[in-house]
């Protein structure tokens, strides 16, 4: 299968679920689907010519067959087989792309939040839906986003009303289940936090099987006035996943939104974090920790945009390369004319644990306004070899130095996490995979 | 204990070892002097055994073991201990953290039991006392951030808990005020027993009031120029160390 091939498999698939809409067809949410089919169609997958591809090449992902939304006998057998201890909160699955409301949980009062799936909300609350969805995400320039919109149906919308404090967690978990065929899923979630609410959720990736898997996921984020958002994305897909996912954020006047994007495993990843901040004395902060081994490729665009005075975003992302491993990271600052008093900072430092990785990193400022502060700074290197020797010095072996000090290097990043359960879970991963070969 | 015969090691295409004798045995004290950039600290590193100085030659032999076969890890597992002259900042692991996992690297390479955490608690207590050092100090990522006397102080509490049968203190005294430098002398005295020896690297006869040694060297050019008791010491403090030069027959 070439290029086009899957491009016209997609087409054609959009084709065939439309004809089997009812009513839904002539819907906002549908019209905007639309127009995304067409965006994707004219832009078609990148190639490494697109000044964002550029070193993120998705010439074999596009080359496969992939099964969207395969029908799946996942257990809850299954899924004892890759726990994440002591999760407490709302807890939500999707397997496939398709929610499984057997396993899943939902412990919060109605009052806090509301929360169903994405087509249960295109369906029963299309004006709230209408109101927020793909507001803010722009499919205009990025094909996989345009895909995701036209297939917008699988994930969470999530309502946290004005004043609410939410209590618990969200915890998102998307299985994708490979062990028959290659799978594909396009999560689409939607999450408005209304004013003055605070709400953590977390988005945690999964895949189990030898074949092939294909993850296209979008979520949106409108932040509302004073409102308080905590955003975790923890990926541990197998060597063989894509994970292509954008993360889009809107942020009013005096909110924090802060995000912790943790790669743990994956063939090939591409996160764009995008954050506008478009209100005064808002705060942006970006975490994120990629520990990619192998042959395998992790990539991270982000890109914070200062509309407005006043505000401040802070950004931290750590990257720890093994084997032939390939890094990316870009990392945009927008600040607009009108954005006086905007601080920015943006920092990415990259330990190369082998001769064979590699790291790219480009930062990215773009500042309209005079009276700002910004600084940015990536350094890649090795591990201080004064460091080790001191240790071994000790008695500590090289490879439990190594590993000692790259955890180290690591930690806060995972300190950062509030939700203790996946912190947990990262620790043990993380620290699992630094001591791998 | 230790022998070192006709020792020579090179960094790039610098000699700065160049056939360089000694001995010590079970019990002794020996202190090394001699100007700076002489090869005090190289002497020091190539025992402990750092890589980046290439051993071109001369044998070392540690308890009927050839030392120079053994990675720096496994020295340290058969009791070589090195007081960095100037220790490194280790960022995000504590000392006690560290310690831990030597301790327990070693047992396991001595085919030890690991220690539990009950049983390191009340090792650390005792040892604390040795040094006099602040539990405060213990938590914080090792040495980062330290002064120049908290990480000498450092130092000689990780030998306390490591308890090596050779300890090479590479200036320790260099930072200390002149309490820190009883208290730490103290420590080493403490520490001292016939079965292990302690090589003490220093500029100041000072240290050698508190840590008295059996024997004294001078280091210089890369051997072991003069040896003597702990009056050489003295004369050095008083005389600098233009007359061994010209012994030397070097014109000053
Ligand atoms: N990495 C290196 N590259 C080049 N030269 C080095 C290196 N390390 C040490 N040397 C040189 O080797 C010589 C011996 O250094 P060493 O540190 O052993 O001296 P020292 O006797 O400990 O001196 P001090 O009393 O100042 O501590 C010096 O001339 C020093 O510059
Ligand atoms: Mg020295």
């Amino acid at each position: 299968m070439n290029n086009t091939d899957l491009k016209t498999q997609l087409i054609a698939d959009f084709k065939t679920a439309e004809g089997r809409m009812n009513g839904e067809a002539k819907s906002a949410v549908h019209q905007i689907r639309q127009q995304a089919l067409e965006r994707f169609d004219k832009l078609g997958f990148p190639t490494i010519r697109h000044e964002e591809w550029k070193y993120s090449n998705v010439k074999n992902l596009v080359n496969q067959a992939f099964e969207f939304n395969a029908v799946t006998n996942f257990s809850a057998e299954d899924l004892a087989e890759m726990p994440i201890p002591n999760l407490e909160g709302n807890i939500l699955y999707f397997i496939n792309g398709i929610y499984n409301a057997e396993l899943s949980t939902i412990v919060s009062p109605d009052s806090e939040l509301q929360i169903m799936t994405f087509a249960e909300a295109a369906k029963n609350h299309a004006d709230l839906v209408e109101q927020y969805f793909n507001k803010y995400t722009d499919y205009q320039d990025n094909a996989f986003t345009a895909l995701n919109t036209a297939f917008a149906q699988n994930g969470v919308f999530v309502h946290v009303p004005d004043n609410k404090v939410v209590e618990q967690p969200i915890i998102i978990r998307f299985i994708n289940d490979a062990r028959t065929l290659n799978v594909a899923s396009q999560p689409r979630n939607l999450i408005v936090v209304g004013k003055r609410s605070e709400v953590q959720i977390a988005e945690a990736f999964r895949t189990i099987g030898d074949n092939a898997s294909f993850t296209n996921a979008v979520t949106e984020f409108v932040v509302a006035e004073e409102a308080n958002v905590h955003y975790y994305k923890v990926q541990n897909e197998s060597d063989k996943a894509y994970h292509v996912g954008t993360t889009s954020v809107l942020q009013a006047g005096k909110s924090v939104f802060t995000a912790n994007t943790v790669t743990a495993n994956g063939g090939f990843v591409r996160n764009n974090l995008n954050i506008k901040i478009d209100g005064e004395y808002a705060e942006a902060n970006m975490f994120g920790l990629y520990i990619p081994n192998g042959k395998q490729h992790v990539d991270n665009h982000t890109a914070v945009d200062h509309a407005k005075p006043n505000s401040n975003s802070n950004e931290l992302y750590k990257g720890i390369l093994k084997g032939k491993s390939t890094g990316v990271f870009n990392g945009k600052i927008f600040v607009r004319e009108d954005a006086q008093k905007t601080n920015a900072f943006q920092s990415c430092k990259n330990v190369l644990l082998s001769e064979d990785a590699s790291m790219n990193t480009k930062p990215q400022l773009e500042i309209w306004a005079d009276d700002v502060k910004c600084s940015h700074g990536t350094t890649t290197g090795q591990l201080n070899d004064d460091a080790l020797f001191y240790m071994q010095a000790r008695g500590i072996s090289k490879d439990t130095a190594r590993a000692l000090l790259t955890l180290a290097f690591a930690q806060d990043v995972i300190d950062k996490f509030e939700i203790t359960s996946i912190k947990e879970y990262l620790q043990e991963l993380i620290t699992e995979k630094i001591y791998q070969d | 204990m230790l022998k070192i015969s006709n020792l020579q090691a090179k960094i790039g295409d610098k000699e700065i070892l160049k056939g360089l004798n000694l001995e010590v045995k079970a019990g002794e004290v020996h202190a090394i002097m001699g100007p700076n950039g002489a090869g005090k600290s190289t002497l020091a590193s190539v025992l402990a055994g750092r890589e980046t100085y290439e051993v071109t030659g001369g044998s070392v032999e540690f308890d009927g073991k050839d030392l120079l076969e053994l990675a720096p890890e496994e020295r340290a597992a058969e009791g070589v201990f090195l007081a960095f002259q100037y220790p490194v900042e280790i960022p995000g692991v504590s000392t006690t953290n560290f310690l831990k996992t030597a301790v327990n690297e070693i047992r396991k390479y001595r085919g030890e039991e690991a220690m539990d955490a009950v049983q390191f608690l009340k090792m650390f207590k005792e040892k604390m006392k040795i040094v006099n050092i602040d539990q405060s100090l213990l938590n914080r990522a090792l040495n980062e951030g330290f002064s120049g006397g908290e990480k000498k102080r450092n130092e000689i509490f990780q030998m306390a808990v490591l308890n090596p049968k050779l300890a090479i203190l590479d200036e320790t005294d260099s930072g200390l005020d002149i309490d820190a430098l009883r208290i730490v002398a103290e420590g080493v005295n403490k520490l001292k027993s016939p079965d292990n020896a302690t090589i003490v690297i220093t500029h100041y006869q000072r240290l050698l009031d508190f840590i008295v040694p059996d024997f004294v060297h001078v280091l210089y050019k890369g051997r072991i120029v003069k040896s003597g008791t702990k009056d050489l010491a003295l004369e050095l403090e008083e005389r600098g160390y233009d007359w061994i030069k010209e012994e030397l027959g070097e014109t000053v």
